[in-house]
This record gives C-alpha cells, structure tokens and sequence, in this order.
C-alpha cells in the first residue's frame, strides 16, 4: 500500500510560545516530492520534527498506509544536525539503524540491506571509519543511509544535501527521486537551493515565521514575486535546454 | 539507486563480520585476564600460596593442605569476587551513565553519587540515624544507596531540562560533590573520635569488609541488571547517535533514560554501600571498553563489565603487594592509579572523538 501524508492546521508549541501554526496541505501522496522552503529559523525543523512524533502541538496529522514511529518501513525522520560524537562505525551506524524496534539478532537480510544502501550511496569506501572521522559530506550521507536503510514510507529529510558539492547534490537527489517512484515513498524534503526544489519537487510548501504562506504546485508556488517577499531578493525565472525552470539572481546584487 | 537488485556482492558483510569476531576475542581474552588477576588475587595475603596450590585448592583437590582452602576459600574468595562484582557493578554504571548523559567525563565518582552515599553511610556511622529504621542491620548500606538514588535522581531530572549541556551536567555533579563532601565534613566534625575513625576509614574504600551475604546482593543487583541494559542494547546506542535520531527510530528517550538511571543508581550506590568509596573505575573502566570495542552496547556493556573487574581485581592484587602482610584500602589505590590513567585519556582524547 502507497503511503500519505496529510496536516491538517498543525503547528507546533514550545511550553507556551507558539513557533509554528495553520500548516495545512492536501493529500501527500507516495512517490511525490514535496519540497519544504523558507528562510531560516522559520520553523521548518519544527515542522519536521512535529510530523516525526518528536514535539507536541494542535492539528491533526494523518498517515495512511505506514504505522507511526515504530519498526523499519515507517516514518523515518533525518535530521539536519548530522554531528555525533560516538566509537561507532558507519556501518555499525546503519545496522544499528535497520535494528531498532526490528527483534535482537542480526540476521543476513540486515546486513544485505546495510550493503545496499551503502552501494546507492556510493559510500561503501568509508564503511568502517568511524562516524568522528568523517567529513560534514560524508556524515550527512551516512545520516542518509541510516534513514534509507529502514525501509522508510514517509521519509523526512532535514536539509539533506546541505553539506554536499554539487556533484553529490545532484546523485543523492537524482537518488532520492527515483526512490519516492520506485518504492512509493512519500518524500518531504527541506532544502535551501531553490534551483534542486525546482528540478526535483513536485510541490512547494512556503514557510515564513512560523507560519505556512503556500502549498502547491513548484512552478506556481516559486515565482519572482514570492522570492521578493519571503527572501527579499530579485530574481527571475528561466528555462534551461531542457525546460527546467531556474532561479536567477536579478538586480543591483546580480552581482558583487 | 541504493536498491538496484544488480549489485556485486559485496565487502561489507564479511568486514563487518571479521570485526565482530574480534571484538568477541577481546571479550574473551578480558575474561582471562580477569581469571588470572583472581587467581593472584586468592594467592595473596598475609600467607603467599602459590598458582598452583590456589588452583588446587579451587578444584578441591586434597595435595593441599586443609588449611590453605579454609584460608582461599572462606576469608580470601569473599574478597577477590567482592573485588571483581564491585568493579563491574561501578563500570557497567560508568558505562550507562556515560551513555545516556552523552557524557565522558560521567561516572558515579564525578557526578556526586559516591559522595552521596558517602554521606548517607556517614550519618549512620556518626549518629546512627537511618533513613529506613526498622533495616538495623544493613543500616549504613541503606542510607547511602537512598542518598545515591537521590542524587542519581537529582542529576537526572536536572539533565531533562532544556538547555542543560553535556557542560552543565558535569558542572551540576561537580556541585553534588562539593555540597556532600561539606555536609561529610560537617558530620565528622561533629563525630566521636570511634565514629569519625569509622567514617574516615568507610570512605576510603575497603574490600575487606567483604561477606558472603555482601558478595551475594551486589552480584544478584549486576545478575539483574545487565540483562536489563542487553535486552536495551540497540536502543542504548542509539541514544549515541542524538536523541531525535533516537527518538525517530522509534525509541522513548525519555523513558529509556529514566529507566536507565534508576538501575545506574542502584548499579553505583550498592557497591559503595557495601565496600566504601571507590573513584575511577566507573571512569576508567568504559573508557578502556570503548577504545577495546567502540560503543555498540552488545560488547560495549560486556567489555566495560570485564574490564571493570579486571581493573579492581589487579587493584585488590597492588593493594596487597605493595607491603607485604599489609592490605592498602582499595580506595586509595584506584584513586592513584586512576589519576594518571584519567590524565593520559585526557591529553589523548583530543585524537579520539571521547
């Protein structure tokens, strides 16, 4: 069964300081891409983290076709602080992923499933460095096959390509769509590189302090007039070669 | 991409199964060198009985004499397994509340919990008040394991609250340290000459206060504990890798970490009730366990329980070497040969991610 994803007026509650609040969407479906967007500190993290389970507030969250928060193949949560300070492996990192909540044994599926996502990820070169040792990259790759390694159906990624060069921007969110269609996994994804949201999302979710200002389709939702007011930033939009609409930067700062 | 069904099989598994084989050999030659240290340990003494007499007397052979068994078995055996359950009981604490607090510098002694318990033994010992009166006998025992649960639940709660840093903890035990070790010297102050010798000498820490019935509570708290930490272990590591990332994998942080620190207290303060004050070991002990094995719990938690009682067991061994006939208080020697040990792991840490 596909999974979805529908808000419903959620926000989010610190003690008595609201920093979230009315975030409504339509149907998320399995296999589609929704992009999270806005400046920082607007509440995106917040967001996330209230869909996972991990903070409280009003609104209703409904999740068909995926249990919540327990066992592999539910909904898997990457958060955007990739930073551990542990004696861990990252393979024994991604194993240990795939075995919560997943029985005691390690069995030959497990470690199949671990080989896997470390050969999609292309990082089985630094399986068994440990996790202080890597690279603010090569963490957030390993962060990546930890959630991957669940079998995720709704799959949450924090500003997964942040620390990443273009390169392995481009593999992991060439990746990361060809997962959400072959496995239907419904994908919502924060991220600042407003060109990646335009050639891999299929729809937008705006968010500026605290509060959600759109939700829809990418190419009607990112327009010069949007960029103007949420980033306060001139810019227009253009098609490259093959059609995909790209941000460009306009105006007196087109250039420092 | 990462689920293509073409891929070559891969390297990975068969690394990852070399190096769990080698962590089970690190166990395993911890163990030995725990059976040695024991064997040592039962061969010394005011009398020295050799390994072989020691072995003997173990197997119950009649080459030696009746004398030597009654000796190694009835007064030195107490005391060389009270050596090894103490030490695993302190560092299989050591090893969890370095876990759940994200903390390296955390252990029973730096965090204030044996300085409670030392000053929960010491309001028994000085006025012979107890906290629960009716359990005469195990009176000073009882009060420092409930002023240790205290305090263990003291820096508990105080780690949930937001804002607390791993920084802040360290700095919160620091305080509990200060703040009891006064309050001990309050009570001293005000102990008789008899009493105040008695304090002095329980906070030193001594395994020759050892009994069988001793021996038996403190093994029964370890037998019931560790089962409880391995059927946790992946959860437990998990908690390494942040609490949201716990928490979305399904774990209860909260909850996990409550129930972790009230068997840690239990794990830290019934030794400490029954042997007096020993530092280090629940610093030392995982720190050696993580450098042996890393920190994934299912031989984290067991290498940090050998080397624990590894380490007191060779403790109990110097204490007893240094002059012959003369037993030092354990207490004194794991403090001297833990500082130098600590300064090291510091002035190296910075290489390591600890």
């Amino acid at each position: 069964m596909v999974a979805s994803l529908e808000l419903t007026d959620v926000g989010v509650r610190y003690g008595k300081q609201e920093v979230l609040a009315g975030v409504t969407t339509p149907v998320l479906k399995g296999g589609e891409i929704t992009a999270v967007i806005g400046p920082n500190a607007a509440g995106k993290s917040s967001l996330f983290r209230r869909i996972a389970g991990l903070l409280d507030g009003p609104g209703r969250i409904r999740i068909d076709g995926a249990g919540h928060l327990s066992g592999p193949g539910k909904v898997c949560y990457m958060p955007q602080d990739t930073s551990v300070n542990t004696v861990l492996t990252v393979y024994e990192s991604i194993l240990l992923a795939r075995k919560q909540g997943a029985g005691r044994r390690v069995t030959d599926q497990d470690l199949e499933e671990v080989d896997r996502v470390l050969h999609g990820l292309q990082i089985e070169p630094i399986s068994f460095k440990g996790l202080h040792e890597l690279s603010g990259g090569q963490r957030q790759l390993v962060s990546l096959a930890q959630v991957l390694v669940r079998d995720p159906k709704i799959l949450l990624l924090d500003e997964p390509t942040s620390a990443l060069d273009l390169h392995r921007q481009v593999e992991v969110l060439s990746l990361i769509r060809s997962l959400a269609k072959d496995r239907g996994i419904c994908v919502i994804l924060a991220i600042h590189d407003l060109n990646q949201v335009l050639r891999v999302a299929d729809r937008v979710m705006v968010i500026d302090a605290g509060t959600m200002v759109s939700c829809g389709p990418v190419e009607s939702v990112i327009t010069p007039t949007l960029l103007q007011t949420i980033y306060r930033v001139e810019a227009r939009i253009e098609r490259c070669s093959r059609l995909c609409p790209h941000v460009i930067i306009d105006g007196p700062i087109a250039r420092m | 991409m990462a689920h293509s069904p073409a891929i070559a099989m891969p390297k990975g598994r068969g690394a990852y199964r070399v190096l769990v084989q080698r962590k089970k050999l690190v166990l395993l030659a911890l163990g030995l060198v725990l059976v040695l240290s024991i064997i040592a340990d039962l061969g010394l003494g005011p009398a020295r009985y050799t390994m072989r007499e020691v072995v003997l007397a173990l197997m119950g052979s009649t080459e030696v004499s009746r004398q030597i068994s009654v000796v190694i078995w009835d007064i030195r055996m107490p005391v060389a397994l009270m050596a090894v359950v103490v030490g695993a009981a302190l560092s299989a604490a050591g090893a969890q509340m370095q876990t759940i607090l994200n903390n390296p510098l955390a252990s029973p002694f730096t965090l204030g919990i044996s300085a409670a318990a030392s000053f929960g033994a010491s309001i028994a010992l000085v006025f012979g008040v107890g906290i629960l009166p009716w359990a005469i006998d195990y009176v000073v025992s009882i009060n420092a394991l409930l002023m240790a649960m205290a305090a263990a639940l003291f820096i508990h709660f105080m780690s949930q609250k937001r804002g607390v840093t791993v920084e802040t903890i360290v700095l919160l035990g620091i305080t509990l340290v200060f703040t009891f070790n006064a309050l001990l010297a309050l009570v001293q102050y005000l102990a008789s000459e008899q009493a105040l010798a008695a304090v002095v000498f329980w906070t030193m820490g001594s395994l020759t206060r050892a009994t069988w019935p001793k021996l038996a509570i403190t093994a029964g708290v370890l037998a019931v504990s560790l089962p409880l930490f391995m059927r946790r272990a992946w959860a437990l590591t998990a908690l390494r890798l942040g609490d949201d990332k716990a928490a979305s994998f399904g774990v209860n942080v909260r909850w996990l970490r409550l129930e972790t620190m009230m068997v840690i207290s239990l794990l830290a303060a019934v030794p400490v009730a029954f042997v007096g004050t020993i530092g280090f070991i629940g610093l030392v002990g995982p720190h050696i366990a993580r450098m042996l094995v890393g920190e994934d719990q299912r031989y984290f938690l067991p290498a940090s329980v050998l080397s624990g009682a590894t380490i007191l067991s060779l403790t109990s061994v110097i204490s007893k070497s240094i002059v012959p006939g003369t037993i030092f208080p354990i207490g004194i020697i794991t403090a001297l040969v833990g500082v130098p040990f600590l300064f090291s792991l510091i002035m190296s840490s910075r290489r390591r991610s600890w």
